[in-house]
């Protein structure tokens, strides 16, 4: 049974409502029953900007998660002191250690230090560090397929940037790589 | 039709248009502001008109006048936009013309927050305006549900020949979720023989009015609009009963709180405890019927709002004595959590089980 419940937090323009919309949207082409919630208004103030996506084969009962992530996708520091006890023990705390010194307090979840601005800076694109974390994620949780995220955003994107699209598939392989 | 990710907004835009809506009259408020935007980008590609108001009482006004000639016309805005809309809606409700009105609940009271809130049910349900009058009003649990209601809204308020409110909050208008726009059932409703839409010289004008001087007409306008309402209490309540069988506690929850109710119902089920769950989907007419037969087991309902508790005085005079009546909610913009419901539900119980 899956029942994924995934906070993806960092700046505003590190692309994590992105993120969270990408798997949203590959969840939906693979029928599964999905929802995206993000932070609006003074939440968003302050240095995080999140959103909170539930990925399911049951219909998504409430689209809010506390204290109840079985992943938080961390982008940067102010994200990392306001959702690291929001996993649940055995849950998946990934860490965008590129820009993150700090290491994380919880024993009890599966820590992951990941250097994804290093890595988007090798492919010459320092804007896909959100698709390396993001293809880490799919590796270690397999929650939807990375061709149903390249699906998603090749309509995110549209024909405008389309030429985007094999940049970003690289990228997901890259953070797929980091885990392997 | 193949099922397409929605903001909330977005998705009432989209299903206002599929409605065959053509007019959107609105002043910006947060967090409703997808829904305009939509409408002023969608809205010029069928043919229909959208106007950025002055204010939200020109907006109201807009859509009165726009209702007068028959068209499909909407408005929609958040909590104190739309506690300045409420003249107008008791001028449409008056004048008995058709409009869906959308309320994107925010924390009240005043300007408040801009955070998720249902704290508008009493404005929604007893009239925020002046007179005898009553809205129907809907409050969908998820984007599929604001899609469906939304569009049959348009339907019921022709129906009716009244304002129709869909009432969601912040959290709703801002998720996105996956949406089908389903084929609809074809609905009979009357010719709009009453629309002031000019008379080509051929017949008596329509007069589109809420004002009756002479105390014995509006009296029997009253009871003309009071027979009205209570066809629609007789036909329109509607709710979704859950996990009702053996329940000790009965929760009472409508819009997305209903769905962190479900959380906790279900939480609590694995320790043994059973928890049903009354969802109105008709805020008014509340859904008296969902109340009539109750479990034998059930000891007592709960409240459960994003607010300091409006809805109970409903909840209680539907048990009518039956059952105690207790509250849980939070407001102001706080969303309640599972595990705030799950402590309240077993301090009832008493204690831990």
């Amino acid at each position: 049974m899956i029942n994924e419940k995934i906070i993806f937090a960092g700046f505003g323009g590190q692309g994590v409502m992105l993120m969270g919309q990408l798997i949203t949207y590959a969840g939906m082409f693979e029928d599964k029953e999905v929802s995206w919630l993000p932070s609006y208004g003074p939440e968003m103030r302050g240095g995080t900007a999140n959103c909170n996506v539930i990925v399911s084969d049951q219909a998504v009962a409430s689209p809010v998660i506390s204290y109840n992530a079985t992943t938080a996708v961390i982008m940067n520091l102010p994200s990392l002191d306001k959702f690291e006890a929001e996993v649940i023990p055995g849950g998946i705390l990934m860490i965008n250690s590129s820009l993150i010194e700090k290491k994380s307090s919880r024993d009890d979840v599966r820590v992951y230090y990941l250097p994804v601005n290093e890595v988007a800076n090798e492919l010459g694109n320092a804007r896909v560090a959100n698709m390396v974390m993001l293809g880490a994620y799919l590796e270690l949780t397999k929650i939807v397929e990375p061709k149903s995220v390249i699906k998603a955003l090749a309509k995110i994107f549209g024909t405008a940037k389309e030429h985007l699209i094999p940049l970003n598939e690289e990228a997901l392989k890259r953070g797929a790589a980091l885990v392997k | 039709m193949a099922k397409v990710l929605m903001k909330g907004n977005e998705a009432i835009g989209a299903a206002a248009i599929k409605a065959g809506c053509k007019h959107f009259f609105g002043y910006p408020i947060t967090p409703q502001n997808e829904v305009p935007e939509y409408m002023s980008k969608e809205l010029p590609k069928v043919g229909g008109v959208f106007v950025q108001a002055e204010s939200e009482v020109a907006a109201i006004n807009m859509v009165y006048g726009a209702a007068g000639s028959g068209v499909r016309v909407m408005t929609s805005s958040s909590s104190p936009g739309i506690a300045l809309k409420q003249e107008g809606i008791s001028y449409i409700a008056g004048a008995e013309l058709p409009a869906v009105i959308v309320n994107i609940v925010r924390g009240g009271p005043g300007l408040g927050s801009i955070q998720p809130a249902q704290s508008d049910y009493n404005q929604s349900t007893r009239g925020g305006g002046d007179g005898d009058y009553k809205l129907l009003v809907y409050a969908p649990a998820n984007v599929q549900e604001m899609v469906d209601l939304l569009q049959e809204a348009f339907d019921k308020a022709d129906y009716y020949r009244n304002p129709v409110m869909v009432v969601g909050d912040g959290m709703i208008g801002q998720m996105m979720e996956p949406v089908e726009f389903k084929e609809r059932p074809h609905v009979d409703l009357p010719a709009k023989d009453w629309a002031a839409v000019g008379t080509k010289g051929l017949r008596k004008p329509n007069v589109i009015n809420s004002l009756f001087l002479q105390p014995e007409d509006l009296e029997e306008h009253n009871i003309r609009l009071t027979a009205k309402y209570q066809k629609m209490k007789d036909n329109e309540q509607r709710y979704e009963a859950y996990n009702m069988e053996n329940a000790e506690i009965i929760c009472v929850a409508y819009g997305t709180t209903a769905r962190i109710v479900k959380n906790a119902i279900e939480t609590l089920k694995e320790e043994g405890i059973n928890v049903g769950l009354i969802r109105p989907i008709t805020l008014w007419p509340f859904p008296e019927k969902a109340f009539e037969v109750l479990p034998e087991t059930a000891k007592a309902f709960i409240s459960v709002e994003m607010s300091m508790g409006q809805m109970i005085d409903d909840v209680k005079i539907v048990s009518n004595g039956r059952l105690p009546v207790d509250f849980y909610g939070r407001s102001g913009g706080m969303i309640p959590t599972p595990e705030g419901i799950i402590g309240k539900i077993r301090e009832m119980i008493g204690g831990a089980k």
